[in-house]
């Protein structure tokens, strides 16, 4: 495992989409290096060969019938929309 | 006392209207409530019974919502700023089956910001406070629900349980907390946390209650891939039977250093009660629980939440910034607006567990030891019908005592974490108080779609003490 002390939080935080101030990189680089050091004990088990669990539940490959259901009318879609016009939601340009 | 029309539906909302009013500035349970939509759900639940059709045993009744599970037309804000203005434009399965049986939604319940916490203090909304101390936290996440309930406010509420979010609570606030198994309770409509381990449950005064409310709200959905078929039981005919000698499990390492000595005392007169039954006592041994399973939790919870999370970007719901206009900006200038302090923390963690060159080393190996703690379960539960515990190592903590230290706050759920990782269900009751007056919790774990059982052995507790007739001088 990684040491704890290579979490780059200027890099993480741009990969989450977050943008932090750098009073919080300072804090979060502090805590997460401890939590990180706490999570490293998993380093002691012998994990060889074991099956990693995704979830709770023994169901895989769950399957739907394609068939057409009722959703959402535009106007409901939309109202919780931030900012909306003629039936669409108010995107930046992203091509130029 | 509905079906015996000794009361209506009418009274017994404008009772816990008016309950709510007296003490809600004192608890701050609630972050909204529609008190005239509440009442006019009750005037048609009278009106159903005057005609002779009344639903069942839950018309009428008000159930609250932890502030994650949709209700249509109502606020979900998750505690957070990002949904400060999000209406649900549909019903959670959850909602959709309460409001079948004529139960009647009644306010929507504080929590820690998207369920991450464990006392109700990372709420964007102001913290909780604890009924039976209000200078204590609740618990945590659904520490709305749980307080609105000790605090009388309504007979029972929904709440969820990704590491014990139901359980701790209902521990602190003296309640009885039910964490179903994973698969049991359709997840669809609930703001998912960490999918693999977010689990709908109930919060209420009784066992009885819990069994009737599951009941309801129990079963398969197809929208949620995740729910499992299943025969449901007549849990509330089960809590009446007494199928053999119960053979009762007790995990030594769950006694260990840290527990609070008056919360193990309470538990081993618990035991004394259950051997006096004629139940089978066994201590077994979670070695790898006790000593991963919240590193793994952390991990796995983090990593799922950072990506659960990513949708909240400013564009098509939530908070969007005034201060960006280029496409990426906007999403991390809405995120750095919209998310509190624990939120960031666990969507960085999150996002750095799951990146490339860390992928393998944390959030791979913690799924795979998430395997191993799951078969030690499995293992102990071939000779244990149930498996029995405290639910939290301490009493309510003061508000503001680990807000400042987030591992501290992590460990509180060395006892109830398993259970998730596991996918087992769980219940806390209430098992006494300390000296100080604060209630203790009883956490007994049953095995896959054990409900019916282990709702039966907690009964069997019930009945023979008197701690949950007691309520908070509030």
């Amino acid at each position: 495992m990684n040491s704890s002390a290579e979490i780059n939080i200027e890099y993480v935080a741009r990969l989450a989409r977050l943008a932090l101030t750098a009073t919080e990189q300072a804090k979060l680089s502090q805590q997460l290096g401890d939590i990180l050091h706490y999570v490293d004990k998993l380093k002691q088990v012998e994990v060889a060969g074991i099956e990693p669990m995704a979830h709770g539940s023994p169901v895989f490959n769950v399957w739907a019938a394609d068939v057409v259901v009722a959703g959402l009318s535009v106007e409901e879609a939309l109202r919780n929309a931030p900012e909306q016009r003629a039936d669409s939601i108010v995107v930046p340009k992203v091509v130029e | 006392m509905l079906a015996a029309k000794s009361i209506s539906a009418s009274e017994l909302m404008q009772a816990f209207v008016a309950r709510t009013t007296a003490v809600e500035g004192r608890v701050h349970a609630f972050n909204s409530r529609d008190e005239v939509g509440a009442l006019g759900l009750a005037a048609a639940s009278d009106a159903r019974r005057a005609a002779g059709q009344a639903r069942g045993p839950l018309d009428g009744i008000p159930i609250g919502f932890k502030d994650v599970i949709a209700v249509e037309g109502q606020p979900l804000t998750a505690s957070s700023k990002m949904l400060a203005n999000f209406i649900s434009p549909y019903d959670a399965t959850v909602t959709t089956k309460l409001k079948a049986a004529g139960a009647i939604p009644w306010g929507r319940l504080n929590l820690d910001e998207f369920a991450m916490g464990s006392s109700t203090e990372n709420s964007a909304f102001g913290a909780t406070a604890n009924p039976w101390d209000l200078t204590r936290v609740p618990g945590g996440s659904s520490g709305g629900s749980a307080a609105a309930v000790a605090a009388g406010e309504m007979p029972g509420a929904l709440g969820s349980d990704t590491g014990g979010s139901i359980r701790q609570p209902a521990a602190f606030c003296g309640l009885v907390g039910l964490k179903p198994t994973y698969g049991l309770v359709s997840r669809y409509g609930l703001a998912a946390f960490a999918s693999s381990l977010d689990q709908i449950g109930t919060l209420t005064r009784t066992v009885g209650d819990a069994a009737q409310l599951l009941q309801v709200v129990a079963g398969h959905d197809s929208r949620d891939s995740t729910s499992l078929s299943t025969v449901i039981p007549d849990y509330s005919a089960a809590l009446q039977k007494k199928s053999r000698p119960w053979r009762i499990g007790v995990p030594k390492e769950f006694f260990g250093l840290g527990l609070d000595a008056e919360i193990g005392a309470a538990v081993q007169q618990a035991l004394a009660f259950y051997r006096s039954a004629g139940a089978e006592i066994t201590e077994v041994s979670l070695p790898l629980t006790a000593e991963y399973a919240i590193a793994v939790y952390y991990l796995i919870a983090t990593a799922e939440a950072s990506s659960n999370l990513a949708r909240y970007d400013g564009i098509r719901y939530g908070h969007r910034t005034h201060s960006a206009t280029d496409a990426i900006s906007i999403y991390a200038q809405s995120r750095a607006e919209g998310f509190g302090e624990e939120v960031k923390r666990r969507i960085i963690l999150g996002t750095h567990v799951l990146s490339s060159g860390y992928y393998d080393a944390y959030y791979l190996r913690a799924q795979k030891v998430r395997t191993l703690i799951r078969g030690e379960f499995m293992r102990v539960f071939q000779d244990c019908d149930v498996l029995l515990s405290p639910t939290t190592p301490t009493a309510a903590f003061k508000l503001g005592e680990k807000s400042s230290d987030p591992l501290a706050m992590y460990l509180n759920d060395i006892y109830t974490i398993g259970v998730n990782l596991a996918g087992l269900p769980g219940i806390s009751l209430p098992c006494g108080f300390t000296a100080g007056g604060l209630p203790i919790g009883l956490q007994i774990i049953g095995q896959p779609f054990g409900e019916a059982e282990m709702l039966t052995i907690a009964h069997t507790y019930e009945q023979g003490h008197s701690w949950h007739t007691k309520y908070p001088n509030l």
